[in-house]
C-alpha cells in the first residue's frame, strides 16, 4: 500500500479512545470527570443489576439498587484505599444496600420464602434418581451423562432459547445459592472474594456454588439433550 | 467367593468412590479443596468410568458457559438519571 493511501485511510478513522483502566477510571472519578463516571456506569451497573436481581424481587427495585450503589460510591470514594478491585467494592456496597432494601421489601420475604434458603434446602447438589439405590450397581448412572462437545458452552451462550433456560434455571435457586454463582461463574469472583462480600465460610460458599452449578448443569443436559435429539 | 461380594471387599479396601460421590465432591475438586487421598480416589474412578469423565466435562462446560453470558445493559433513563446525579453531586 502506498504511504499516502495509507494515510489517508487512518486520518479518514474515527479516533476511539481506548477504555480507560480502573485507576485511570478512578481518578477520573474523583476529579468529577463526566465521561469517566459515564464509561464506569457503563462497565458495571449491567453486572450490578445481575447482582441487585438475586437480593430484590424485580427489576425495578433492583434498578433502585444500583442506583443507589452508585450514591454509595460517591460518598465512599474518598475513602477507598483500593485494596479490592473497584469492582469487588461496588459488589460490596451494593450486596449492603439490597440487603437493607430486601427487607424493607415485603414481598422480599415471600420472596425469600418462596425460594428457601441454605437452611431449608435439603437437596444435596445430586439427584438421588439419577442413580441406582440399591443393588450390585448401587451408586451407578441410571442414565449416564452424554459428552458434549467442545463448542457446546459457546453455542450455549449464543442461543436465546437456551440463555433463557439459564436465566429462568437461576431465577429458580434458592436466594443464597443464585447470589454465589451470579458472582462467582457469572461475574467471574474469586472464591475468596465471595466469601468476604458474602461473609460466609469457604465451606459454606462451596456448597451453594455446589448446588447451584449441578442445577444449571440440569437444566442444560436436558437442553442439549432436547436440542441435539 | 461370590463374584459381586468381592467387588464389594475391593471396592470398600480401595476406598473406591461411586459415580455417586463422584457426582457429590466434584465441585470440592474443581475448587481444588479435595484431600489428596481424596483426589486419588476420584482420578482412579475417572480413569475407569466415562460416564463420569462426561459428567466432569459437562460440570466445566457449565461453568464456561455461565461466564460467557454478558449483563443486560441498565435501562437509559437509569443510565441518564445517573449521569444527572453525578453532576449533582460535583456541584455539591
Amino acid at each position: 500500500m502506498l504511504f499516502f493511501e495509507w494515510l489517508t485511510i487512518a486520518l479518514a478513522l474515527p479516533v476511539i479512545p481506548p477504555g480507560r483502566d480502573e485507576s485511570e477510571l478512578l481518578d477520573g472519578l474523583r476529579k468529577g470527570d463526566e465521561q469517566a463516571f459515564a464509561e464506569a456506569v457503563d462497565r458495571y451497573s449491567g453486572s450490578l443489576l445481575r447482582v441487585a436481581m438475586a437480593y430484590v424481587p424485580s427489576q425495578a427495585v433492583a434498578e433502585e439498587v444500583v442506583q443507589e450503589t452508585w450514591m454509595g460510591v460517591f460518598e465512599g470514594l474518598s475513602r477507598f484505599e483500593g485494596r479490592s478491585s473497584f469492582k469487588t467494592w461496588l459488589f460490596t456496597i451494593l450486596t449492603n444496600r439490597a440487603k437493607t432494601r430486601g427487607t424493607r421489601e415485603s414481598r422480599y420475604v415471600a420472596f425469600a420464602e418462596k425460594t428457601g434458603s441454605e437452611d431449608d434446602d435439603e437437596w444435596g447438589g445430586v439427584d438421588l434418581d439419577s442413580f441406582i439405590q440399591s443393588g450390585s450397581k448401587a451408586g451407578h448412572w441410571i442414565e449416564p451423562p452424554h459428552a458434549w462437545d467442545h463448542g457446546t458452552p459457546e453455542r450455549l451462550a449464543l442461543s436465546k432459547e437456551s440463555r433463557e433456560q439459564i436465566e429462568q434455571a437461576i431465577e429458580a435457586l434458592p436466594a443464597t445459592q443464585r447470589q454465589v454463582i451470579t458472582f462467582r461463574d457469572l461475574e467471574g469472583l474469586s472464591s475468596d472474594e465471595v466469601c468476604n462480600i458474602l461473609q460466609v465460610t469457604e465451606t459454606n460458599q462451596r456448597v451453594l456454588l455446589h448446588r447451584a452449578r449441578s442445577r444449571v448443569r440440569r437444566t442444560l443436559a436436558q437442553y442439549v439433550k432436547g436440542d441435539l435429539g | 467367593m461370590d463374584k459381586n461380594l468381592k467387588e464389594h471387599l475391593m471396592s470398600y479396601l480401595l476406598g473406591r468412590l461411586s459415580c455417586q460421590d463422584v457426582a457429590e465432591i466434584i465441585t470440592e475438586y474443581l475448587e481444588g479443596a479435595m484431600s489428596l487421598s481424596n483426589r486419588i480416589r476420584f482420578h482412579m474412578h475417572l480413569g475407569m468410568c466415562r460416564d463420569c469423565r462426561n459428567y466432569l466435562e459437562q460440570m466445566k462446560a457449565t461453568v464456561q458457559t455461565l461466564g460467557k453470558l454478558p449483563p443486560e445493559p441498565i435501562s437509559p433513563h437509569v443510565r441518564e438519571e445517573l449521569l444527572r446525579r453525578f453532576q449533582h453531586w460535583k456541584k455539591g
